[in-house]
């Protein structure tokens, strides 16, 4: 187990396009770490450099300790679970997790008692005599990570080891690749695109765009302080609202009525002409069914609604607004950035399910406006993030991990005992 | 009659288009009608229709000849007098025979073997580098020449010239050996060496093929097994060994086969070289000179059975491991 440095790492490629553009990041011993971004971010790129599958162009990548710049793959004793499994077809289950084993010529009892253990946590052992055709997608990525887990290697490296699998299975693995980090307490880095992995497992997330990093924080602060616009617009889904805005004194003027901003952020805006404000669609409520003691602290307005998705524990409401061209411009070019397709301008608004708001009518909704951010539209940077209130957040994040790590220890080592000095052996 | 085939004024020639025409209407309204209701055409025209021809040349270009032959096999010289299974034993116990399936035995082991070894790790040397499609199409070549012009070309390798004052060598290797002060070789007519020289000739030919498949085999292995057996910590051998090797076993064994049965059929080449000769025949060049040299049919017939007999476990073992690999996948 080991901390996992990066030095201003660029990776250029031979046209002079450079995948990742000067990252810096360290990762924690025993913390897990998520990359994520829009397909062609780098995050795939930043995770072969790590782990020695893709040459670095400059700068300094520091495992435990020592700088891996110029060893090989192998020299750097790490396990990475690939998004294709990457099993030996030709190797029954058992050989295929004991392959690193056998090749570091461990002696055999060992590779047995080893592998039995991995078969156990995984809960291969009914499969470990069948060749991987043979078995389902999740099995065969269990068996992926059984050889990842077998080798007590510095760190794992996950290349969205999901992305083949379906809904259901995606979200028991999810839970056991979590499960699974907690108890053995191993640094780990995890590369997806999927948002709902980046925000259930990562300690840290790190956000990139364009092979820079955007932000790295816990998934909290970057939901509740993103840093710019590519930040806010990529962390939650539905996506964050946003909608154009003039300030007025301490008022924003919105299509959606006007928004009253508390005197620090009506000060952090002042002096911008055209604004993006961004509303997340849970600040949003149908105005009939919001409390009394809650109503003074947003704004209502009236707006038709023209799509209602009702999905049982939730419903949203799609309501489109006008925005001057260059805002719908911009707005397009962000969506196309993170991989999706808006046509319209339009809000969508999360309700209750109870509520009786119908397709085409006009309806009344009340906006929380404590929680809004405010972007500068030209440079995407939000103007009211209070950075101390998310490192904050960040910082309680770290203090629970470490606190789980060492519980997670206490208990390890007394289920074990004396066996764990063997293992570590 | 002759309305139709000859027109003078326009008219008769309009009124020809529009019979023509309507010919071609009525015709291709049949066969759209045929194909639309196929429903009105029994099973078995249908099936028939299909395998018919197939099963007939079959019958006729490969099922006859066989039976005949092999009936054949049992007949003497001229075909008249059945003498059992006198023609195999001959070859069987005859020194001369016995010569020419030592031989046989010997292309069948080296030729597959040395070819498959050669080929597998010339194309895993060359993979992904820089001169690879140049170093595998150097390799490829001698698989456009027939058989017949690469017996040619390396007799004239092998040629040989009296070491005398005044006489040159015109062959290339015993040019070679004048150059580093050895003496000239009769290349093919010491046995045993001379069926090594001539096999040499078939690796020569058969090289490329194997490199070509076993090439294309050891691309279809997925990047990310050969990334995560980089990560398990396999080295440069051990790839090959572990990873590359068992990927592409069906290959191999397709490769294995497919020229095994070639070097069993293997004819050209030892007649253009030495025409069997200097103890260099093989089966199926024996076939030919006892059937259509020496007339003795009955004994040719014998020999073609045993080389059909010999083919057969060889086809066999690649029809199961096909099966096996697809099981696999």
């Amino acid at each position: 187990m080991a901390s996992i440095e990066m030095k201003n790492i660029v990776k250029q490629y031979g046209d002079g396009f450079p995948a990742v553009n000067d990252v810096s990041l360290d990762i924690a011993d025993g913390e897990f770490m998520i990359l994520v971004g829009p397909s062609g971010c780098g995050k795939s790129t930043l995770l072969r450099m790590i782990v020695g599958l893709e040459d670095i162009t400059s700068g300094d990548m520091v495992i435990g300790g020592k700088r891996v710049n110029d060893l090989a793959p192998r020299d750097r004793n790490l396990s990475m679970v690939f998004q294709n499994y990457a099993l030996y077809p030709h190797m029954t289950v058992f050989e295929n997790i004991a392959f690193p084993l056998r090749l570091a010529k461990m002696p055999d009892d060992e590779v047995r008692r080893r592998v039995t253990e991995a078969s156990d946590v995984l809960e291969l052992k009914e499969h470990l005599e069948r060749k991987p055709a043979n078995l389902s997608g999740g099995q065969r990525q269990r068996v992926a990570m059984g050889r990842a887990i077998v080798r007590q290697a510095e760190a794992f490296l996950f290349d969205e080891p999901l992305s083949n699998l379906d809904a259901k299975l995606r979200g028991q693995m999810r839970t056991e690749i979590s499960r699974l980090q907690r108890r053995l307490g191993i640094t780990t880095v995890y590369v997806t695109h999927d948002q709902t992995e980046a925000m259930t497992l990562g300690d840290r997330v790190c956000v990139l765009r364009k092979g820079k990093i955007q932000q790295v924080a816990s998934p909290r602060e970057l939901y509740e302080q993103p840093v710019n616009l590519f930040v806010a617009g990529f962390i939650g889904s539905p996506p964050m609202n946003f909608l154009p805005a003039t300030p007025e004194g301490d008022r924003l003027k919105t299509p959606f009525g006007d928004i009253v901003l508390d005197e620090k952020r009506a000060a952090a805006v002042a002096g911008h002409e055209l604004l993006l404000v961004g509303i997340r669609p849970e600040y949003f409520e149908d105005a009939s069914l919001v409390d009394e003691a809650k109503r003074p602290v947003g704004s209502t307005f009236r707006a038709r609604v023209d799509v209602t998705e009702w999905l049982g524990d939730s419903q949203y409401a799609y309501i489109p607004y006008d925005a001057p061209d260059s805002i719908k411009a911009q707005l397009r070019d962000l969506s196309k950035e993170l991989d999706s397709e808006e046509l319209r301008t339009q809000a969508i608004v999360s309700i209750d399910a109870t509520s009786r708001i119908r397709e085409g009518r006009d309806a009344e909704f009340w906006l929380d406006s404590r929680k809004v951010h405010v972007f500068d539209p030209e440079s995407g940077d939000n103007l009211t993030r209070d950075a101390e209130a998310g490192a904050e957040l960040t910082r309680l994040a770290t203090e629970d991990r470490l606190e789980h790590a060492q519980e997670a220890q206490g208990r390890d080592s007394d289920a074990r005992g004396g066996a764990t000095a063997v293992s570590v052996g | 009659m002759e309305w139709l085939l000859e027109a003078n004024t326009a008219g008769h020639k309009f009124a020809l288009m529009a019979i023509a025409i309507l010919l071609f209407a009525v015709v291709m309204g049949g066969i759209l009608f045929a194909v639309d209701r196929p429903k009105r055409v029994p099973t078995w025209v249908v099936v028939a229709g299909f395998l018919g021809p197939t099963l007939l040349l079959l019958v006729v270009g490969l099922v006859y000849p066989a039976l005949s032959t092999i009936r054949g096999s049992f007949y003497d010289k001229t075909g008249d007098e059945f003498i059992g299974l006198d023609n195999y034993a001959r070859i069987f116990t005859d020194d001369g025979f016995q010569r020419v399936l030592l031989n046989t035995a010997l292309w069948v082991v080296l030729v597959p073997l040395v070819t498959t070894a050669l080929g597998l790790v010339y194309a895993y040397l060359v993979d992904r580098t820089r001169f690879e499609s140049l170093a595998k199409a150097l390799v490829f070549l001698p698989m456009a020449i027939s058989m017949v012009g690469a017996g040619v070309i390396w007799r004239f390798v092998y040629e040989f010239r009296p070491d005398q004052p005044g006489v040159n060598q015109i062959g290339l290797l015993n040019q070679l050996l004048v150059l580093v002060g050895i003496e000239p070789q009769q290349f093919l007519l010491t046995a045993p060496a001379n069926t090594l020289y001539l096999i040499v000739v078939m690796i020569w030919i058969q090289a490329g093929f194997a490199m070509t498949v076993l090439s294309a085999a050891i691309k279809a292995i997925p990047d990310d097994v050969v990334e995560a057996a980089r990560l398990d910590g396999v080295g440069g051998f051990q790839m090959f060994r572990y990873v590359t090797v068992p990927s592409i076993r069906p290959a191999l064994v397709v490769v294995l086969t497919t020229i095994a049965i070639v070097t069993l059929k293997v004819f050209d080449v030892v007649r253009t070289m030495t025409g069997g000769n200097f103890g260099t025949s093989v089966v199926a060049n024996e076939f030919y000179t006892q059937a259509f040299r020496q007339f003795n049919f009955g004994l040719g017939a014998a020999l073609a059975v045993l080389l059909f007999v010999l083919v057969v476990p060889i086809i066999a073992y690649n029809v199961r491991q096909l099966r096996l690999s697809e099981e696999i996948r």
